[in-house]
């Protein structure tokens, strides 16, 4: 497989990453380079393999329900690039 | 024949599936350990994991995994034992973390069923597809600066249950029943308060348009409709929609949508949000829930309503209606239960489905803050079993306790309404309208016995209706053949 | 105690031994203090290890630690100077995750595993650069700029090395004797390839032994923090008081933490231990073949017995790595959004003040990571790859499985070369990625391992011997790498030093 100008675009969209066109071809090149060295995964038999999704070998713990987190707004504002009040502000959104 | 729209080349069948966002009761988040009360300040109930500040790590709240197995008990269906955490990706501005951790692949509930009653007293099943576990998102206020949106991140992190139903449902009206008998459900459990307003009940109503006999064409997503109403008007106003899209020659496209004013319209923030990259949430693990733990859940359920709706009809020889009826809201099944219990229980249904649900629903209250108590109204039945009064005049004691919420006997002591049942004085009333009405008398025993009732009227208006209807009877008819 | 000459000695000094004279006050927690701050303010600004330095904090810390001192209050690391990769959140310290989205941010909390240290009395000295959110092997991508390994080529002593990656900062500094001690995390290699390029110790424990509470997260489940220091036996007392239970990470592990430093006592007598034969890669450097068996000749020395193992399916380890660090990261990252913290760069709207933030915010291999994590999940290839990444992350965990029913721990090369120079290996991504071909299989399956000097190259560059042991056997994988450290008696000195 091998990734189109458009693909590329079209990740970079979903990834929320503005990429310039200029950049397109040196990427195109780079992420083909490295989707074309994962491809050896192919030369593996996989079947019957049931997927690891982490090394952890447990059982999810459980928290008992107590409130024992939150009520510092000035805390989680603290860093905001913009606040309006106790809100955080953004640019308009339309739904 | 069943609900259908009527096009200009024919009928259609309307398909609708829906997806509702229950928010979980729960005192602390799903993944957090910040608080869930509606109404508080901005940003107040909000921790650090739940702005998805960097290093923070979810981990899951017991309660909220014990609210969903009940649910899905409650709702007959297969819980699963082991189920996994997935994060669905997307960029919002009041989705902190760029992704929600929700439960895709496997759903902590899986198949269920709902028995839906309509208004001809049918009944229908819609099946349940799967109840998962996932995130609310923040919420975003758009209209308190021209040019900005401001963020409040409190919802952010509280526990939803999505309760997806299979594409099952045929009409308007039976999406309504199905919501509203889901919300009884919930709140019977107690795992959701079914507070629409509050926003802590939300319906994502997948709709679809066919010809009778056809596979399912595509379908529209119709987003966060808040209210039984509008999930109604909802499905209406975008079958109508899609049919005119469909016979004008055109192809309806999947898309999200949303309701306002009366019709749907296509979202623009949703674009491109059909790739949500879904992947096993690395931050946690397998949920596996412990068989014996989830016995003692199963043990400790409260009656269901169509188990108490059962009930009643058995053991109170209610009709299906009136028992569906009573066990629509737990609290009013209560009630009823406390008024009957001991007492004749149909009399009590129809005390609390006529005189108290419109006492009810002229002061503009619930049950819970009714002001006649079940122990009140149960002792106004007993003031009628024992004949201090009659049914007419507990029409009056009624409306007393409705206005003063004093207790019947004091009422009727205070207004002077005892029944009379001395025979005497009966027999002195019942003489004095026979002498005052001796034409009335002499057209009776011609032959005019409708005129019975004009005594009756006579004597218990001589009485200030306080006669015991019974004895007033006997006398009349004891006087009128003497006569 | 005072004078230049002190003060060289006290940075050169282990943590076991600094431990020592603290107690018995032959010299302060303010001296030792100063003498790292000093070594710092004359070396940093040409190795570039320390992004962060908080000299007037770790003073404090020091003048506390003195104070608990001398009322004989000792805990394990009271008044040790540590330095702090700048991946885990320190509360009023800023944490930059070696990238310009995370420049201004200030985190309100302190990670788990720096409060551990804390609350052993450790003074942290700065936080240490480091490859950008932990993506690379070089340290060449760090926002703010690379570091360097104080480490000479005798041939070539103006070439300037990498000190490997990602944790690059904390290995130079510790190498150069800037700290005592300091923490790494090792999501491919990025503890144990750094220890090697800079002749010291790095250890990276089993997933799970380590919070990742408070740790800026790259792929969460193969980040793993870890210490380095330049003994075994430093290294053991770090994870020591790093190692426990959290219960605000829901992958922690809630078993015992064994004694480490005595478990590096303990010898390799009646050892079976491993060499997997795939770890003979083409490229590879000589001098670490014949390093390698000589390692194994130094344990059969020492009693133990040496088994010819197979992991099948080694080489097949990164691949499925580059599938699923990225994919995990491309998820991870998506909260830098410049909404909550971190950088912003105004937009014509909400989806266009994104693109450029991210764009203004992440650097090349970050934004290369990204789009290759997003692809590999996006609708139609999830299957291909991600999923078939995680069957082929099973089938190496079953090889280590498999391997470790036979023998107590395995021993290998830590990296196939010894320290590049900058600007090496930078043409072609992939060329990079190969230099966790040997560090990488084991953040797949999880399971403790341990990289020690244990000599030189020819042009004189340090090599590392890696030690991989079972799940939550990190004692034995102390034990192996000591011995290991012993019979080498690795001595030399980087040339850029405190004191040199």
């Amino acid at each position: 497989m091998s990734l189109e100008p458009a693909t590329i675009r079209r990740i970079a969209a979903l990834a929320r990453l503005r990429v310039e066109d200029a950049e397109l071809p040196v990427l195109a090149a780079e992420l083909n380079g490295i989707l074309g060295w994962i491809e050896q995964l192919n030369e593996v038999n996989v079947d019957g393999i049931e997927p690891l999704t982490g090394a952890a070998q447990m059982a999810l713990k459980m928290r008992e329900d107590v409130v024992t987190d939150g009520g510092y707004p000035d805390k989680v504002l603290a860093n905001a690039p913009e606040r309006a009040g106790d809100f955080y502000a953004v640019p308009k959104v339309v739904e | 024949m069943g609900y259908a729209i009527e096009g200009s080349t024919g009928t259609w069948e309307v398909v609708v599936g829906l997806e509702v966002h229950a928010q979980v009761i729960s005192r602390a988040k799903l993944f957090s350990g910040a608080a869930t009360d509606f109404g508080a300040p901005p940003n107040s109930q909000v921790s650090f994991v739940d702005a998805a500040f960097p290093g923070m790590l979810p981990v899951i709240n017991r309660e909220c995994v014990a609210q969903a197995v009940r649910t899905g008990l409650g709702l007959n269906a297969h819980i699963n034992f082991v189920s996994r955490f997935d994060r669905k990706n997307y960029f919002y501005a009041d989705l902190p973390a760029g992704y929600q951790i929700s439960q895709y692949q496997h759903p902590i509930v899986g198949e269920g069923k709902i028995e839906i009653e309509l208004t001809d007293g049918s009944t229908r099943e819609i099946g349940i597809t799967r109840l998962h576990l996932e995130q609310d998102a923040g919420k975003s206020l758009h209209d308190q600066h021209p040019s900005k949106t401001y963020v409040d991140l409190n919802r952010s992190g509280v526990a939803l249950m999505e309760i997806v139903s299979e594409p099952d449902i045929r009409s308007p009206e039976e999406a309504g029943a199905y919501v509203r008998k889901l919300r009884t459900i919930l709140r019977y459990l107690g795992t959701c308060d079914g507070n629409m307003e509050e926003g802590s009940m939300r319906a994502d109503v997948n709709v679809s348009v066919r010809r009778h006999g056809e596979p399912y064409r595509t379908r529209c997503e119709v987003k966060n409709v808040n209210s039984v109403r509008f999930v109604m008007q909802a499905i209406e106003a975008e079958a109508k929609r899609q049919v005119e899209v469909w016979e004008s020659g055109g192809t309806v496209e999947q898309e999200t949508r949303l309701f306002e004013k009366g019709t749907t319209r296509s979202m623009r923030s949703k674009e491109d949000a059909h790739d949500y990259r879904y992947f096993p949430d690395p931050d946690l693990l397998p949920l596996v829930l412990d068989e014996a733990w989830v016995a003692e859940l199963k043990a400790k359920l409260p009656e269901l309503p169509d188990a108490k709706k059962r009930r009643f009809m058995h053991d109170y020889g209610l009709a299906a209606y009136d028992a569906g009826v009573l066990v629509a809201e737990q609290a009013t099944a209560d009630y009823f239960e406390r008024v009957a219990k001991g007492r004749d229980a149909k009399l009590a249904a129809n005390w609390v489905m006529g005189d108290l649900f419109a006492a009810l629903n002229r002061a503009g209250r619930t049950i819970v803050d009714s002001p006649v108590s079940a122990a009140a109204l149960g002792g106004l039945l007993d003031l009628m079993a024992d004949n201090t009064i009659s049914g007419r005049i507990a029409k009056d004691v009624f409306e007393a306790m409705v206005q003063t919420g004093d207790d019947p006997v004091a009422i009727i002591e205070a207004k002077g309404l005892r029944q009379v049942t001395d025979t005497g004085a009966i027999d002195a009333a019942v003489a004095s309208v026979l002498a005052a009405n001796a034409d009335k008398v002499a057209e009776y025993q011609a032959g005019r016995e409708k005129l019975f009732g004009f005594f009756v009227g006579q004597v218990m208006k001589a009485m200030a209706g306080k006669g015991n209807p019974a004895l007033v009877n006997d006398a009349l008819k004891r006087k009128l053949s003497a006569a | 105690m005072a004078g230049s000459s002190t003060a060289i000695s006290l940075t050169d000094l282990t943590i076991a031994a600094a431990r020592d004279g603290l107690r018995a006050r032959h010299f302060t927690a303010r001296e030792l203090t100063e003498a790292h701050l000093a070594a710092i303010a004359r070396l940093n600004p040409r190795l570039n290890a320390f992004i962060t330095v908080t000299g007037d904090r770790a003073l404090t810390q020091a003048d506390a630690a003195d104070t608990a001192l001398s009322r004989g209050d000792f805990a394990p690391l009271t008044g040790i100077p540590l330095a702090i990769k700048d991946l885990f959140c320190t509360e009023g310290v800023r944490t930059t995750a070696g990238s310009h989205i995370l420049s201004p941010f200030v985190p309100p909390y302190e990670s788990t595993v720096s409060a551990n240290l804390l609350r052993d009395g450790a003074i942290f000295v700065g936080k240490t650069n480091m490859d950008e959110f932990a993506m690379g092997s070089s340290n060449m991508t760090s926002a703010f700029g690379p570091v360097v390994n104080p480490w000479k080529r005798r041939q070539d002593a103006d070439a300037v090395l990498v000190p490997g990656g990602s944790s690059g900062g904390s290995a130079s500094a510790v190498s150069a004797r800037l700290a005592m001690g300091a923490t790494g995390t090792d999501t491919g290699g990025s503890i144990r390839q750094p220890a090697a390029f800079c002749g010291i110790v790095g250890m990276k424990p089993t997933y799970g032994r380590c919070s990742r509470w408070g740790v800026v997260a790259f792929a969460s489940s193969l980040d793993h923090p870890g210490p380095f220091a330049r003994t075994t036996e430093d290294c053991a007392i770090l994870l020591g008081s790093m190692a426990g239970h959290d219960p605000k990470d829901s992958t922690s592990a809630d078993l015992p933490v064994a004694d480490y430093a005595a478990a590096c006592g303990r010898g390799v007598k009646g050892m079976r231990i491993g060499v997997p034969r795939e770890y003979r890669v083409d490229g590879m450097q000589g001098e670490i073949e014949t390093l390698w068996q000589q390692g194994l000749a130094w344990l059969r020395d020492a009693g133990a017995e040496i088994v010819d193992i197979s992991l099948p399916h080694t080489k097949y380890a990164l691949p499925a790595y580059y599938i699923v660090a990225p994919a995990e990261a491309s998820s991870n990252l998506a909260r830098y959004d410049g909404v909550r913290f971190g950088l912003r760069e105004n937009g014509t709207d909400l989806r266009d003040l994104y693109e450029r933030t991210r764009a203004a915010g992440f650097g090349a291999e970050v934004r290369r990571r990204i789009l290759i994590g997003t692809y590999v999940l996006s609708a139609g290839y999830y299957d291909a790859y991600y999923l078939r990444a995680q069957k082929v992350r099973a089938l190496i965990l079953r090889d280590f499985t498999d391997a470790f029913a036979q023998v107590d721990a395995l021993v290998a090369p830590t990296a196939p070369s010894a320290a590049f120079a900058q600007g090496e290996n930078m043409d072609d991504p992939v060329q990079m990625y190969l230099n966790d071909v040997f560090t990488g299989p084991a953040d797949l399956a999880g399971v403790p391992a341990i990289s020690v000097p244990a000599g030189l190259d020819a042009n004189g560059l340090p090599l590392g011997l890696q030690v991989i042991g079972k799940p939550f056997d990190e004692a034995t994988v102390f034990a192996v790498g000591a011995a290991l450290e012993r019979a080498a008696g690795f001595d030399a000195l980087p040339q850029i030093r405190a004191g040199a």
